[in-house]
């Protein structure tokens, strides 16, 4: 669920390593779009293993998240050639199926005996069905995400911050397990000297052009109770979206937006979010799990001075976090779908899924996540598997994207710009979503 | 003998191109040479304005091209008209045109004026105000976004000098009341000596000897200036405020890059609603409402003031 990234480094070495693959490229070639950020260099680094074993060369199309949706939506729209596998996001799965632009994948998982049983249950929902829990698959999950946190470990563990936190809270200071824990935790870096730098609490998602403030949000209303619809009757949103709990939910997110993410953190994402923390700006940093193998590797935020945690609860203990990520799908228009279906099945292989996690990209695959020696592969890969079991979804409407575009609108009217209240904001996405059900015909 | 000349100016006249190449008269060969252009016009403007119009009626959407269309009549148009997101925008709009314009026009004029007494150096300052023109907007949108940045953007460190206040405080893109002005700020640093440049050459246009008429009758320099430069450059500087006007009525590129419509919709102006409903929402059939409604709105203004800068350059 990522649309706007500045990856400007994943973006130059994929351009490099889909120009290295291209150059050996011969007629039969496969062309795999996806967006242009580190797990796709690592996908590169993958599939020269399915090139040896088919002698079926890969090319690869990666567009920076800025434009991915624009440039791949309208190729699918106009029925183009260009993509024979996509990896798609998940929310395009809707409107991907109604319109026709995948290829349904049910026969081909039940001749290749590739079952979805086998894979996490939350991302077969989130990136393959359509319509949602229905055994209908329209990709295979490929790239598991979801949002979390890390957190200045070596700032944490500062005797002398520990104590002060200690006096002046009265818990132990440490990664937060409740929202309410976080924010004090936020307030207590806000502006706070660090190493001779003023250091802030924590940054969040807020950005508006695309999906950002929606996605963090998100985040946080989920785990305060906030529901999409009524489970009994679909589109019936009133009293669920714009909910008591909802509400303060959103004020919530408001008054951390407010006490303590830096000065101009107005319009910021998954760039801006590592840009902060790998500064050394922040003390807690809010993004999706994709992020984590790179900021644990970083020299001066990295090793043993980050840790991670899971989304915290919400006030009545209830705790989601906002699911991302993509599944791979064959492209109804492509010459090649024979070809494209051998990667598929190539692709869901145990080995190739391990090697996939190994090389950086996050495997969806239960064989490889549920082996006993997961948890201890990587020091986030326990917040990862903790995080993917609490996961929810937006729309994945086939109008997702006028619904988005709602959602960007009133929470940053409110949240960043201070308009209205909490309860404006909610009501308002209820009038929005609901005009948009109306025209899609389904209110 | 005359007939002998004719004979010999006829002989010389070279025969008319088009009756060399059989069949095709002058007129036919001059359209044989301009029906490219009118074509590419016809294909990529006049062709996409009906379509538009068209679309405009329909609830087609760019990314449902399976979908059965609908004709909607003037739906659209009525509920574009009563929404009150519109409305603000265009608000917001016409605050950007109306502040931008006033700026500009009064910096540039008095650059020019300035310009204008030929000073010794006033073609190096000349080309020295010309500089934020000639760059990309892209690159002057990016530029000023770092210089906005609280806490080390230059110009947070400038204001917070002169007044005192924290750097970190002074946040011009997050601030709801500054945001605006921001923007304002940049493209009025960008295009005052687009400005400047044309109410130049109005004053460069006023011949010498009227200021002379005007020295040996005495008249102070405020009178000149009253009854002299600024009605004689008065057509140049209209001309000047349309360029600006329409120009900015369309402004995209400094917002998206500045603040992309935010803080909250504080600085959405109306061509980024119209791009997040059509390539964003994907409404096409709505947003084509809109853009038809924005054409409208900006070819009926710039109409009545050419006509106004027509009775202002008769008089």
């Amino acid at each position: 669920m990522k649309s706007s990234l500045k990856l400007a480094l994943g973006l130059t070495s994929a351009i490099t390593a889909s120009t290295a693959v291209s150059n050996v490229a011969h007629a039969e070639d496969l062309t795999l779009c996806w967006a242009a950020w580190d797990p796709a260099n690592a996908l590169v680094e993958l599939s020269k293993d399915f090139t040896k074993e088919t002698g079926i060369g890969m090319k690869f199309e990666f567009v920076p998240w800025t434009n991915y949706a624009d440039r791949f939506l309208n190729e699918l729209n106009s029925h183009g050639k260009l993509c024979d596998l996509i990896i798609g996001d998940s929310q395009w799965i809707g409107g991907a199926a109604e319109n026709g632009h995948y290829v349904k994948l049910n026969d081909f998982f039940d001749k290749e005996k590739i079952s979805m049983d086998d894979f996490v249950p939350a991302t077969v929902v989130g990136y393959s069905e359509w319509p949602k829990n229905t055994p209908n698959y329209w990709a295979l999950p490929a790239m598991g995400d979801v949002v979390g946190w890390t957190y200045r470990k070596d700032w944490f563990s500062k005797p002398e911050l520990q104590k002060e936190f200690k006096e002046k809270y009265g818990w132990d200071l440490g990664p937060p397990a409740t929202f309410d824990q976080l924010k004090q935790v936020a307030e207590f870096f806000q502006k706070r000297e660090i190493d001779g730098k003023t250091v802030y609490g924590a940054s969040i998602y807020t950005e508006r052009g695309s999906e950002g403030i929606t996605m963090g949000a998100m985040d946080v209303l989920y785990s305060y109770g906030f529901q999409y619809e009524n489970p009994k009757k679909p589109y019936e949103m009133e009293g669920f979206v714009n909910s008591d709990k909802s509400v303060k939910g959103l004020e919530f997110y408001k008054a951390l937006y407010d006490c303590c993410t830096p000065p101009g953190a107005s319009n910021s994402y998954m760039g801006e979010g590592v840009d902060a923390f790998k500064s050394g700006q922040v003390a807690m940093h809010m993004n999706f799990a994709f992020t984590w193998p790179g900021l644990q590797k970083d020299e001066n935020v990295g090793g043993d001075k980050i840790g991670y945690f899971v989304n915290p609860k919400g006030p009545d203990g209830e705790q989601f976090a906002q699911l991302g990520g993509q599944g791979i799908s064959v492209v109804s228009y492509s010459d090649k779908q024979e070809s494209a279906l051998k990667y598929i099945k190539w692709f869901a292989n145990k080995d190739v899924q391990a090697k996939w996690w190994s090389l950086g990209g996050y495997s969806c695959l239960n064989a490889v996540v549920k082996d006993p020696k997961f948890p201890a592969s990587q020091p986030y890969a326990q917040t990862f598997l903790d995080s993917m079991a609490i996961v929810k979804d937006f729309w994945a409407e086939p109008s997702y994207a006028p619904l988005l575009q709602a959602s960007q609108k009133r929470f940053h009217d409110y949240v960043v710009a201070g308009q209205g209240s909490a309860k404006d904001a909610l009501d308002g996405l209820v009038k929005d979503w609901t005009q948009v059900f109306q025209d899609d015909g389904k209110m | 003998m005359l007939n002998r000349t004719a004979e010999n100016v006829a002989r010389a006249t070279p025969e008319p191109l088009a009756r060399k190449v059989r069949g095709i008269s002058d007129k036919g060969l001059a359209w044989l040479f301009i029906s490219p252009t009118i074509l590419l016009l016809l294909a990529i403007n006049i062709f996409p304005l009906f379509w538009a119009i068209y679309l405009s009626f329909t609830n087609y959407r760019a990314n449902r091209p399976n979908e059965v269309v609908k004709n909607l009549g003037l739906a659209n148009y009525q509920r574009i008209l009563g929404d009150k997101d519109i409305w603000i925008a265009m608000q917001t709009t016409a605050h950007f045109v109306f502040w931008t314009i006033l700026l500009q026009t009064l910096i540039g004029f008095t650059l020019a004026w300035l310009i204008d007494r030929k000073f010794r150096g006033h073609a190096f300052w000349t080309t020295l105000i010309l500089v934020p023109m000639m760059l990309s907007p892209a690159v002057v949108g990016n530029f000023w976004r770092f210089l906005y940045e609280p806490q080390i953007g230059l110009f947070a460190y400038a204001i917070s000098f002169v007044t005192r206040i924290p750097p970190t405080d002074i946040q011009m893109l997050s601030n709801v009341s500054l945001a605006p002005w921001s923007i304002i700020i940049v493209d009025t640093w960008m295009w005052t000596p687009y400005v400047m440049l044309i109410c130049l050459a109005g004053l460069r246009s006023i011949p010498e000897y009227i200021y002379e008429a005007a020295e040996v009758d005495r008249a102070s320099n405020w009178r000149q200036f009253w009854s002299i430069t600024l009605p004689m450059a008065l057509p140049f500087i209209m001309l000047a405020v349309l360029f600006r006007g329409i120009e900015n009525f369309k402004m995209f590129d400094m917002v998206n890059l500045l603040t992309g419509g935010g803080p909250g919709s504080t600085t959405e102006v109306a061509s980024i609603t119209l791009k997040r409903q059509a390539f964003e929402s994907w409404r096409t059939g709505y947003s084509s409402a809109f853009a038809i409604i924005l054409f409208v709105a900006v070819f009926g203004l710039a109409n009545i003031y050419v006509k106004a800068l027509n009775k202002v350059k008769q008089r």
